[in-house]
């Protein structure tokens, strides 16, 4: 897929919570097929702290309008910049960047598992992934109930479970606590997830236990998205070092060197 | 229509503009930004004899307008290159410049033999000065004696012009650059990163594996023309600037404080394109103030 630089159009940000925000982008021309799990870096106004893109996963696509739309969770100074864009700002991205997750075969049943900003390509790939709502499972986790954004428009592609630290929605604890996942992992044929480190090791070690396929998407610091600054690697068994933005962001957990 | 062309020895570059090694990888992979044959060159990623793993994660840290890096010269080898690169770059009309690195002397020779052997490689960047390996590299080019016997070994080996890539973390630049003209060097290009640091006041811990890093950026640019000037007053051969290049204004400042060539480095990670929006910058710029080659601009800063 050939990859792109362009400005975009903000046309709608919209608060979801008290730190994610979701922004749709227009582009003047049509989009490349672009999948859940593969990213964008987007340019955020300069300044003398910001200096570096930012990259973040697509949350969903609307290739009728060219519009991609992004979840931006405020985890530093670039992405609370960002959250303060207005419709009518123009966004400079480098798309599409990454690969994606494996599709899933069409009698599989699959779990989707995401947290923090990591709910963005779990939300897109039940969207997307083609199987039927009985067999999407999507299991996201937040802080409280504050933390968790409003998945309304995503309902209707899968069953949603949903935990809390405090209790405040959903069963109480991680998401690993979560009886879908510590009773039903057997059950399913795949398992995806993207979301903070601690929660996506802690998923492939009981993934790993259960002899489940895991694929995670992670999140490794970055300058450009396109395999030459070679500052996201990860280890893996195979290849060794490897750039995250060009050999992933998604990996089988068993092409990791984890330790789970 | 002004002369976009420059000359290293005799090896003549269509304009000066080239992508800094380390940022660009081997040209490939920017092909989807940038139409590679409208560079003056292309200097690829740090190649050394044998595969080499880089550092552990993390490699980066964004910092005051730049970055520091530590990625200690990741790269698959030269042979990988020869079997998977070369014959893919081949075909492209423009030069590709390897960047050549070692631990030892007898690396650098080796590899150097090697490369000389590639019809369609013209020139070598011997690289000096890179921050962030253990062994070779930087400490080969902070000290004029020790530069002076890898440069020597390696011209003593290869036949086509040869660019010595300096490091600013010396305190006499200009002493390292005449110690490279002195040995052979066709041409010294200038600045590799500059050795910092950046701490995590939260965690109390560096924010990069190898605790410093190499700073690159507009943060370095006062200091990199600084060093160009002095360098481009110290030597004959000609200087290939770099070190904060974002935009063609910045590429005419290196010129005019003396680089008969720039690289553009940092910048591509945030605009892949930008090296032809320099390369078209320059003409302009040119053009509007009536000069008729680009080379009647280099080091004509009005002192």
């Amino acid at each position: 897929m050939k990859k792109a630089v362009k400005d975009f159009l903000l046309v709608k940000n919209t608060q979801l919570n008290h730190d994610n925000f979701r922004l749709d982008l227009r582009s003047e021309e049509p989009l490349p097929e672009i999948l859940p799990g593969q990213f964008v870096n987007v340019e955020i106004k300069k300044s003398t702290e910001i200096f570096l893109r930012r990259p973040f996963s697509v949350l969903d696509i609307d290739y009728k309008t060219n519009t991609i739309s992004l979840l931006v969770k405020i985890l530093g100074r670039g992405s609370k910049v960002l959250t303060t864009y207005k419709a009518g700002d123009k966004v400079s991205m480098i798309y599409p960047l990454g690969k994606s997750f494996t599709e899933p075969e069409k009698d599989d049943k699959v779990l989707l598992i995401g947290g923090g900003s990591g709910v963005a390509p779990m939300l897109f790939l039940a969207k997307i992934c083609g199987l039927k709502p009985e067999q999407v499972h999507v299991l996201l986790g937040a802080r409280s109930k504050a933390d968790h954004v409003d998945v309304s428009e995503y309902l209707p592609f899968g069953q949603y479970y949903f935990t809390t630290e405090d209790g405040s929605l959903g069963e109480k604890g991680f998401v690993t606590h979560h009886p879908v996942f510590k009773e039903k992992l057997g059950e399913f044929d795949k398992v995806y997830t993207c979301g903070p480190d601690a929660m996506m090791k802690s998923i492939a070690g009981k993934a790993k236990d259960s002899n489940v396929f895991c694929e995670v998407s992670l999140e490794n610091m970055m300058a450009c998205g396109f395999g030459v600054c070679l500052c996201c690697v990860e280890k893996t068994k195979g290849k060794g070092n490897v750039c995250i933005c060009t050999e992933g962001p998604v990996f089988n957990i068993k092409e990791l060197k984890w330790q789970v | 229509m002004a002369g976009l062309n420059v000359k290293i020895k005799d090896l003549e570059f269509k304009n000066p503009v080239m992508t800094a090694s380390g940022t660009c990888g081997f040209g490939e992979e920017i092909m989807d930004f940038v139409n590679l044959e409208r560079l003056g060159g292309i200097v690829m990623k740090g190649t050394t004899l044998k595969p080499r793993q880089g550092n552990d994660y993390p490699r980066m840290a964004e910092t005051a307008s730049g970055m520091l890096n530590a990625v200690g010269l990741q790269n698959k080898g030269v042979e990988n290159f020869i079997k998977n690169i070369y014959p893919n770059i081949k075909g492209i009309d423009s030069h590709f410049i390897v960047n050549v690195n070692g631990s030892t002397i007898e690396e650098y020779i080796e590899l150097t033999e090697i490369i000389n052997e590639l019809d369609k490689i013209p020139a070598i960047e011997l690289n000096i000065s890179c921050p962030n390996v253990k062994e070779g590299g930087m400490s080969f080019g902070v000290n004029r004696r020790s530069a002076e016997r890898v440069i020597k070994a390696v011209r003593d080996v290869y036949d086509k012009p040869l660019i010595v890539k300096l490091s600013p973390n010396v305190t006499d630049i200009a002493d390292i650059a005449r110690a490279a003209e002195g040995q052979g060097a066709d041409s010294v290009s200038l600045v590799n990163t500059l050795l910092g640091m950046a701490v995590d006041a939260h965690t109390r811990k560096p924010v990069l594996s190898t605790i410093t890093g190499g700073l690159s950026g507009p943060a370095i640019k006062p200091i990199a023309l600084r060093m160009v000037w002095q360098v481009y007053n110290a030597v004959k051969v000609p200087v290939i600037g770099m070190g904060g290049i974002m935009n063609t204004t910045d590429a005419i400042e290196f010129m005019l404080a003396g680089s008969t060539a720039v690289q553009v480095g940092t910048a591509m990670f945030i605009d892949p394109g930008i090296t032809e929006e320099i390369v078209d910058g320059i003409e302009k710029y040119l053009e509007q103030n009536n000069y008729q080659s680009v080379n009647d601009i280099i080091g004509k800063l009005e002192v």
